[in-house]
């Protein structure tokens, strides 16, 4: 099989109240390694049912998920080994309150991967310094601004070295002057050649950075193309619309 | 003795009364060994009942909130079986529990179930401390709903499961949040374990009442038996109350 196509998904549908609900409705794309895939739409379009169905934190109703190969909604996968391998970063950041960051980011490692409590620590003090937080290692949470507290939950995730990271509006919960330190992280990151899919409404972000860019409406992709195609002539109505109405 | 103002003959004869009334109920025969026996006995069966109560409403608690939790999400078979059985049986010992008097279960485990036994002190931590637990379950389980639901999530996209998420991230935020309330219970436990005199148990209220019945003197006993209570419930809602402010002071 070909070893580019890091998650395939075939027909995924997700419906709430019997069916009155068709959060997604029948989605069908492949994230390859290496790209950047921005998620733009509306609300309520689906866009984060399609990436937290990605991990399985909502189970799909219908359709088939592929992670590295493997079917990740069959009975017989342990989706508690393949979510070691799929990072996630939230909108309200999700740090463990009661942990320092250092301890936030080697909770893991140590319970799951097995690291030694100085293995996992050199490795999140280097991941600090990558983001510039090395001096907040011993910090509790609320002691840290909203951005900060975003990187760290980015390295939180990086701490486990996924081969993939799953972005829900990672900077819709910021004060304006904090966004464009977390998107400066992911650009590096990207950069780099992690796999990145971003629910996002930054559309200078998703025009820059993202290798592709899908726009979803009420539970379909509509359009899924590269950035110039979507934002320079974007030949869909829907997306036209939506387009007039966040640039 | 008291000379520096002239006092009324009606109130130094009462202040002598008081002496004698005073000397009758805790000095005489060492009376007082009533009260202060009862006292340890009573704090001793409070301590142990809270700490089984604590440790029946964790389990109760992470056994209906996993069921409220992940039961639908399960398919079929034996863990589900297993699951909702042991949700059935939670659900019954609080209903049973909360719908009877404490005094009544006290009875029911002297007289009937452990009626073998003539070991009071147990049979009252084992009473009051079942009957705690339902109390504390539901506390703990408040904790436990309290606590954001993007908690839940970071820790299973980690990957870790349902039972490390509790035990790593859930459960000790819940316990935080909720540490004030345990507190309050044992409080309340203190005030109940009053009632050990229905199986004989010479707890510290049974000492005040024995006093009584030896000295045909209520006030005394009673008054003294009641202010050491007092004395001992406000010396903890304060502790409750320095806890609770260094709890908020800290983080979140
Ligand atoms: N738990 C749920 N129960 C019922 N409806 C839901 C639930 N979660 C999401 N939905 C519905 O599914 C649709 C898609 O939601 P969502 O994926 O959150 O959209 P987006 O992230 O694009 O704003 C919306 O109509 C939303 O109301
Ligand atoms: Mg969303």
């Amino acid at each position: 099989m070909n070893d580019d196509r890091l998650i395939q998904v075939t027909d995924l549908k997700k419906y709430y109240n019997n069916g009155e609900i068709r959060a997604l409705d029948g989605v069908t794309t492949t994230i390859g390694r290496g790209e950047v895939v921005a998620i733009i739409g509306p609300s309520g379009s689906g866009k984060s049912t399609f990436l937290r169905s990605l991990n399985l934190l909502e189970r799909p109703s219908a359709g088939k998920i592929l992670f590295e190969g493997v079917d990740i909604t069959s009975p017989k996968t342990d989706i508690n080994k393949l979510r070691q391998k799929m990072g996630m970063v939230f909108q309200h950041f999700n740090l463990f309150p009661h942990m320092t960051v250092l301890d936030n980011m080697t909770l893991g490692p140590r319970k799951l991967l097995g690291m030694s409590k100085e293995d996992a620590e050199a490795k999140a003090m280097d991941l600090l310094a990558k983001v510039a937080l090395q001096d907040r290692a011993g910090a509790y949470p609320n002691q840290l601004s909203g951005g900060q507290k975003q990187r760290i939950a980015i390295v939180r995730a990086l701490c486990m070295s996924p081969d993939v990271l799953l972005f829900d509006e990672p900077t819709s919960a910021l004060d304006p002057e904090m966004v464009g330190e977390v998107l400066d992280v992911m650009k590096q990151l990207a950069s780099e050649g992690m796999t990145m899919a971003v629910v996002t409404h930054e559309m200078g972000f998703a025009r820059e950075v993202a290798s592709r860019v899908i726009f979803m409406a009420e539970g379909k992709i509509i359009t899924d193309g590269a950035p110039d195609e979507i934002f320079n002539d974007p030949s869909n109505d829907r997306l036209r619309t939506f387009l007039a109405k966040v640039l | 003795m008291i000379c520096c103002f002239d006092m009324p003959a009606w109130l130094s004869e009462w202040l002598a009364g008081i002496g004698d009334e005073f000397i009758l109920n805790f000095v005489k025969d060492d009376r007082y060994m009533y009260i202060v026996k009862g006292l340890g006995l009573t704090l001793e069966v409070t301590f142990f009942a809270v700490l089984l109560g604590i440790a029946l409403g964790i389990i109760c608690a992470i056994v209906r909130s996993t069921y409220d939790k992940i039961s639908v999400e399960m398919r079929p078979g034996f863990g589900k079986a297993v699951l909702s059985f042991l949700n059935a049986v939670t659900n019954l010992y609080l209903t049973v529990i909360r719908g009877t008097p404490v005094v009544v279960q006290l009875m029911i485990a002297y007289f009937v179930i452990f009626a073998s036994s003539k070991n009071k002190v147990l049979v009252a931590i084992l009473a009051f401390g079942i009957n705690s637990g339902a109390y504390v379950a539901e506390i703990i389980r408040s904790g436990i709903m309290s606590i954001d639901q993007g908690q839940f999530e970071a820790g299973r996209s980690l990957g870790f499961n349902y039972v490390q998420t509790m035990i790593y991230i859930i459960i000790p935020q819940a316990f935080k949040n909720v540490l004030p309330a345990l507190a309050n219970e044992f409080i309340v436990l203190l005030k109940e374990t009053s009632v050990s005199g229905y199986i004989g148990l010479e707890d510290m209220t049974k000492g005040g009442d024995i006093i009584r019945s030896r000295t045909y003197s209520a006030f005394m006993p009673l008054l003294a038996v009641a202010a050491i209570y007092l004395v001992i419930v406000m010396f903890f809602s304060k502790m409750v109350s320095l806890l609770e402010r260094r709890l908020r002071n800290s983080e979140r």
